[in-house]
């Protein structure tokens, strides 16, 4: 890790103020950012610590019934909100599968939004990565890549945004309130991420030296609080990145489904929500066969970047299991294993 | 600062000594973070090493920039092969037991990714570190080969630690030809690595032409010659302490590169030096399971017996070194056929040199063995089960020698009735638990050698009575400090709490390898030897004393227990150790003892520990993601010391299987030849919740020709049944056989359709 | 560049002053204050070994800035035996033979001792495993592991009522 300059400033402006400096970066707990300077993939030469902001730690419920979440929430601390957990189950869920419980005490919500890919070539300075180093090539493409994109990546990037939560705040139109230089301004989730393209080391709409300041959810959004769930594939029961996950979520009324919410994580540099999908499901009855409509139609434009194809077929069946799960009904509890195929444990076996 | 681990008695228990399932006498050291593991060390002046590690698999080191890293602020020196001080002997000569040709900047050659190619030493670990990335080497770098298919395969002159690389008995193909049903199948296994939690570390520091180590090792005394050999001085110039290891699984036992130089450094600057491997660094440097090719052909005739079992392995191997796992080998002494043939071939590839990793061979070739019996017994319509009995070696296949002692049978029994095993059914795909998901039972045999090594140990009985015992063995975790100690006061014939048991320290008489499962037997011999030696001694003073009431009784013998002699014709005639020493006017007396195998039984009989293990697995129909739900183990491994430690070792070894079936593997990148999981996020180990519950029976079995105690070993026999009990219940559950490990979603979604 | 700081490290509060801001709080504990319980396994996240406790609540030291944590309480596994008496997590572990080689055990315990103050387990295996996988044991110790959380958990319990889950 390269030396560097602590800041601590005591307010927002302050903390704005000093990210003025080239090769300043923001420290949340520093999960993430710390991990990364190890690894000698990123190298700020001045760290401004948000972690003694005052105000910013504060989960409200706002008087139009919209949450409004100060970005230095702690991870767990969010997920373990009663008012929170009830209004926005799937997001709590989502939470709850991310990393380890030591990780979400840490981790504050917009260290979260901000958290860099796993791709493994990001990670290794001496791979070529046109994320770390713009220009210098992508060796993900004919490489190791079985877990990267198959939607939104392009010859330039193949890489996945790592986050749960940011999935489950995706399905439920989450925005993101941001303040900088020129004063404050609220981008919707689904705005803030951008897809790769041509580059991919511009990652989300944030300026130099913006922070984000908290994250919202719309009132309406509670509405869909009994049918909400986040389902996460992962080769290891817990501890471990989502392979495909879905955050589905569904306003059903006399067994019709009248709205859907669709949103993947694991397939895309962003988090990736499917208005094909959502739109699919609309006026139908939710069974089987529309979910697995939905989920072909979530799909339509997926692509392997590599020996990734298998992610598809996966991706299809997780979004017509989320979506089938969220019709069942959010659970009473929080279920013991969140978000996994295995969460509800029943031990019965039956012969057939 | 670490000495010598010293255990006084005292602690909980639930009765005394050898078969009571005591907890660890290290216990409250360990949970209240007073056990001083190796870089726990902290000697006064001591400067901290990091070292540069190669970011490409073959070719050559064309720059470093030394000066960058010397202009850091806290770096003290940079070693490199243009300043490396002089060692006394090269790479090549490997004049000690176990030397593998290692790296220490003998040149700019880089042999794999991860190699060491410089170390930096700085007054901090923050210096330290960032001084060695400033080195930005730059490489003249030749094609990586790191697949099988890369390269040719040769035939090697020996497997494992010297073993002949082919055995056979028969004819194959005269057996496969009057078989009635007949298998032929290839299973592959990837480059695994140890993962111990303690990453590799070393504290150095030197006084005159002495040194003196705190460095995690699996066999103190013999590695004393070692690093007297690096640095010609003689090995009782060379302490090493190592009062614990934090896991070691076989990668603690050989010298590596970044060993040396720590003393080479802490000698050339004339401080104590303290290095420790980064994560990342254990993926090269400190050895693998290397990966593995395994071909069978089986045949079987009317009755479900095998007519021909041959097994084929290409095990990988560095360029520049052997370690070729003996993966077939594992068919020697488990299952009857006529004919039996195991042959290896193995394949140079620009890797670290693979090593001895939990069970080395056997666990490879069981998971492969096990999976090819099973589809055995699907061809020949048999149970696998009463395939497996059908099967049963009365002895030893390949050397025709009786067992030891083999009590397989009352494992597959026990194993069973716990698991319900009867009432499998034999198609695969029939159960479902009652959230939709599908259950599959499989089961397993589990086979380990139980080797002895050599071992030293000395007892001394003290005027008081008590005694102090003391070898210099190896704790990993298996338990050496509550077992060793228990049979140590066995051999005296006093209870725990009197005897004071030093080890840990090479200055103690050589307890040996802490390796091959073998520690438990070979360094408890040599200490309930050397109890029974002080003994002997203190009974010619008894015997001898005209005031003793055991005078005269040395034809009749007499018999030591609770810290008193007694008549052996008339137990109510005793008299204490102390007495006894008190009279003759003597304060201390000392006995010895060693441990070896007696040659002539290791001749007669094939000597093993055996298990059966059985699996249950879930698997989401759709999405395919796995989960051991259950596993119950049944072992026969001889003499059990202590029950509860016995188990943990099972259940340990068992986990590693599950590892082993669903998530180990190194993933290369096939261009640049780097490990790209080198972590524990992305080279996924078991964690608490793949952990289902799990039984594990300890069968009764009394081996008289192991050892004079009957001991036999058990950590690493659990990961052995253990890999292909959960790859049989995979296929059980879903009907598809994944023949290439670890088995994850990928291969199963492929194979089975949405509905 | 000020890089003092104060803490509360098992109860005493320390002033300190760091000639470097890269140290974690891990590194401070380990090599300047010679708190050698907590252990470095992976030094990035992905192992629980350098558990501890920050103002009662269980985190990775090893991903945690030093100077980040100004004026934060912290406890380690050195600080958890009251006068010679083991915590309950301790002793549980002992009885349960929660670990083998002992590495991983600082932070089993602290982390253990983090769950149960959380108080969202009850005592469901299943929630206790879930909740104990940021702590990888390689030596395999976690069945006894996930008996000795529950056990020590229903002990604090009897004494201490638990926060509803
Ligand atoms: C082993 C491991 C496993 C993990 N597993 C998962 C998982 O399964 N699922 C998952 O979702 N996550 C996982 N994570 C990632 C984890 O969630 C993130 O590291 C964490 O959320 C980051 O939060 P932080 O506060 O530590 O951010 P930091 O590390 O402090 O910051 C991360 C980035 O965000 C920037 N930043 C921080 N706060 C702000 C702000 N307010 N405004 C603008 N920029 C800001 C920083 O400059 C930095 O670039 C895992 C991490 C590890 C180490
Ligand atoms: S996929 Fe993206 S992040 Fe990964 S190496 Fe390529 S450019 Fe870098
Ligand atoms: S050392 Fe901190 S998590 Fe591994
Ligand atoms: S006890 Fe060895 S790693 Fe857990």
């Amino acid at each position: 890790m390269n030396l560097f300059e602590y800041i601590r400033p005591t307010s927002v402006a302050e903390a704005i103020a000093a990210a003025g400096e080239p090769g300043s970066a923001y420290l949340g707990a520093g999960t993430n950012l710390l991990d990364l300077m190890k690894g000698g993939v990123t190298s700020p030469n001045r760290l401004i610590d948000l972690t003694h902001l005052p105000d910013l730690g504060k989960i409200e419920q706002l008087p139009d019934g919209s949450m409004r979440i100060g970005a230095l929430v702690k991870n767990a601390a969010l997920a373990h909100d009663t008012a929170f957990s009830k209004a926005y189950p799937a997001v709590a869920e989502a939470l709850l599968s991310g990393a380890s419980a030591q990780l979400r005490n840490a981790a504050t919500v917009g260290g979260n939004l901000m958290q860099r890919t796993r791709c493994a070539y990001f990670a290794d300075p001496a791979s070529a990565c046109n994320k770390r180093e713009p220009g210098s090539g992508c060796d993900a493409i004919g490489g190791e890549n079985r877990h990267h994109a198959i939607l939104g990546w392009s010859e330039s990037c193949i890489a996945t945004h790592p986050s749960d939560f940011c999935v489950a705040l995706t399905a439920l139109d989450a925005t993101i309130e941001i303040e900088g230089a020129g004063g404050r301004r609220e981008v919707p989730i689904t705005d803030f991420y951008l897809l790769p393209g041509d580059t991919p080391h511009e990652e989300t709409v944030l300026e130099a030296g913006e922070i984000i300041v908290a994250i919202k959810l719309p009132a309406n959004a509670a509405g869909f609080a009994g049918h909400q769930r986040y389902l996460k594939v992962r080769e290891r029961t817990s501890y471990a990145f989502a392979l495909v996950s879905a955050a589905a979520a569904l306003e059903i009324e006399n067994g019709t489904i009248t709205e859907a919410r669709l949103a993947l994580g694991g397939v895309a540099m962003k988090p990736w929500r499917s208005a094909a999908a959502e739109a699919a499901l609309a006026g139908l009855s939710p069974t089987r066969e529309a979910f697995e409509k939905a989920a072909e139609a979530a799909f339509a434009d997926a692509r392997p970047s590599g020996e990734n194809a298998y992610k598809i077929e996966l991706g299809k069946r997780v979004v017509a299991r989320a979506l089938a799960m969220a019709a069942a009904g959010t659970p009473e509890r929080m279920p013991a294993l969140p978000a996994s195929p295995f969460a509800s444990d029943t031990g019965a076996i039956a012969h057939v | 600062m670490s000495d010598t681990i010293s255990l006084p008695g005292g602690n909980a228990r639930f009765g005394s000594n050898s078969g009571q399932p005591m907890t660890r006498r290290d216990g409250v050291l360990k949970v209240t973070g007073a056990a001083t593991f190796a870089a726990d060390n902290h000697p006064d002046g001591m400067l901290y090493a990091v070292t540069a590690n190669a970011t490409i698999s073959r070719g050559r080191v064309t720059s470093l920039n030394v000066e960058a890293a010397k202009a850091h602020p806290g770096v003290v020196e940079v070693i490199t092969p243009a300043n490396r001080p002089p060692l006394a002997i090269t790479p090549e000569a490997k004049p000690y037991p176990f030397a593998f040709n290692i790296e220490v900047l003998q040149d700019d050659t880089v042999r794999y990714a991860g190699q060491e190619i410089a170390m930096v030493v700085a007054e901090t670990l923050e210096a330290a570190t960032e001084g060695a990335r400033l080195l930005a080497p730059t490489y003249e770098a030749e094609t990586a080969r790191v697949g099988f298919d890369d390269v040719d395969s040769f035939d090697p002159d020996a497997v494992g630690v010297g073993a002949p690389p082919v055995a056979e008995k028969g004819d194959i193909d005269a057996g496969l030809a009057k078989a009635v049903n007949r298998i032929s199948a290839s299973y592959e296994t990837p480059a695994q690595y140890h993962n111990a939690m303690e990453p590799h570390a070393m504290v150095a520091q030197w006084d005159g032409d002495r040194v003196t180590l705190d460095t995690p090792n699996q066999a103190l005394v013999m590695s004393t010659g070692a690093f007297g050999a690096w640095f010609g001085i003689p090995p009782e110039n060379v302490t090493i302490r190592s009062p614990f290891l934090g896991g070691g699984f076989g990668s603690k036992a050989i010298v590596f590169g970044g060993q040396v130089l720590t003393v080479l450094a802490a000698k050339m600057l004339g401080r104590p030096v303290k290095y420790a491997l980064r994560r990342d660094q254990m993926y090269g440097p400190v050895g693998h399971r290397g990966a593995t090719r395994q071909a069978f052909r089986m045949g079987m005739d009317a009755e479900g017996k095998l007519t021909a079992l041959e097994h084929l392995t290409t095990s990988t191997t560095s360029t520049f070194e052997d370690f070729i796992e003996p993966a077939s080998n594992a068919s020697h002494d488990l299952y009857a056929s006529p004919a039996l043939s195991s042959r290896h071939k193995a394949a140079r590839l620009d890797i670290g040199t693979p090593g001895p990793m939990r069970a080395p061979g056997e666990a490879s070739g069981s998971a492969a063995l096990e999976s090819a019996i099973d589809e055995a017994a699907l061809a020949a319509g048999l149970d696998p089960l009463e395939f497996r009995l059908r099967n049963y070696a009365e002895t030893a296949p390949m050397s025709d020698k009786p067992y030891s002692a083999k009590a397989l049978r009352e494992c597959y029994a026990q194993g069973a009735e716990k698991f319900g095993w009867s009432k499998r059914p034999m198609q695969p795909r029939q159960m479902k638990d009652d959230a939709g998901r599908l259950v599959g039972w499989g089961m397993g045999t589990a086979l380990f050698p139980a080797p002895m090594f050599q071992a030293k140990a000395k007892a001394t009985l003290r005027a008081d009575g008590s005694a102090l015992v003391e070898t210099a063995g190896a704790d990993m975790g298996q338990g050496a400090w509550t077992a060793l100690h228990q049979i140590a006061a066995d051999g005296l014939g006093l209870d725990i709490a009197q005897v004071e048991f030093h080890s840990g320290h090479s200055g103690l008489p050589d307890g040996g390898i802490a390796g091959g499962s073998g520690h438990t037997a070979t360094a408890g011999s040599a200490l309930h030897a050397a109890g029974k030696d002080a003994i002997a001694k203190l009974t010619e003073l008894a015997v001898n004393d005209e005031a003793s009431p055991l005078f005269g009784a040395g034809n009749i013998g007499v018999t030591a227990r609770d810290g008193r002699l007694h008549r052996a014709d008339d137990p109510s005639r005793s008299e204490s150790y102390g007495e006894i020493l008190a009279r003759a006017g003597v304060s201390e007396l000392g006995g010895e003892g060693q441990g070896a195998r007696d040659p002539s039984s290791a001749e007669e009989y094939a000597m093993f520990s055996h298990g059966a293990v059985f699996a249950e697995v879930k698997v989401d129909p759709e999405l395919c993601q796995i989960r051991v739900s259950r596993l119950v183990g049944a072992f026969a491994a001889g003499r059990i010391i202590n029950p509860r430690l016995a188990a943990s070792q099972l259940y340990g070894g068992m986990i590693w299987g599950i590892g082993f079936a669903l998530l180990e593997e190194a993933v290369h990148d096939r261009r640049s030849g780097r490990i790209m999981n080198a972590n524990l996020a992305e080279y996924h180990v078991p964690v608490n919740a793949d952990v289902p519950p799990m039984d594990v029976i300890l069968v009764d079995e009394d081996d008289r020709y192991v050892n004079a105690l009957g001991i036999k070993g058990v950590g690493e026999i659990g990961i052995t049944g253990t890999v292909g009990a959960i790859a049989n219940a995979i296929w059980h559950a879903t009907g598809v056989r994944v023949r290439k490990f670890p088995i994850g979603i990928e291969a199963l979604l492929a194979e089975t359709s949405a509905h | 560049m000020n890089l003092s700081l104060t803490l509360t490290i098992n109860g005493e509060t320390r002033e300190i002053v760091l000639d470097d801001p890269r140290v974690t709080l891990l590194d401070l504990l380990r090599e300047r204050l010679g708190l050698t319980g907590a252990k470095k396994g992976c030094d990035r996240g992905q192992c629980g070994a350098c558990t501890i406790l920050v103002d009662g609540q269980r985190i990775n030291s090893c991903l945690a800035l030093a100077i980040s944590y100004h004026g934060s309480s912290i406890t380690t596994v050195e600080g958890l035996a009251q006068g010679g008496t083991l915590h309950p997590v301790q002793q549980a572990f002992i009885d349960h033979d929660g670990f083998q080689c002992g590495f991983c055990t600082p932070g089993q315990v602290m982390s253990a001792v983090g769950l149960i103050a959380e108080g969202q387990t009850g005592d469901d295996p299943e929630r206790v495993r879930e909740a104990m996988s940021g702590n990888i044991c390689r030596c395999g110790a976690y069945m006894g592991i996930t008996e000795a959380v529950i056990e020590a958990r229903g002990k604090m319990s009897e004494t201490k009522p638990e926060k509803a889950a």
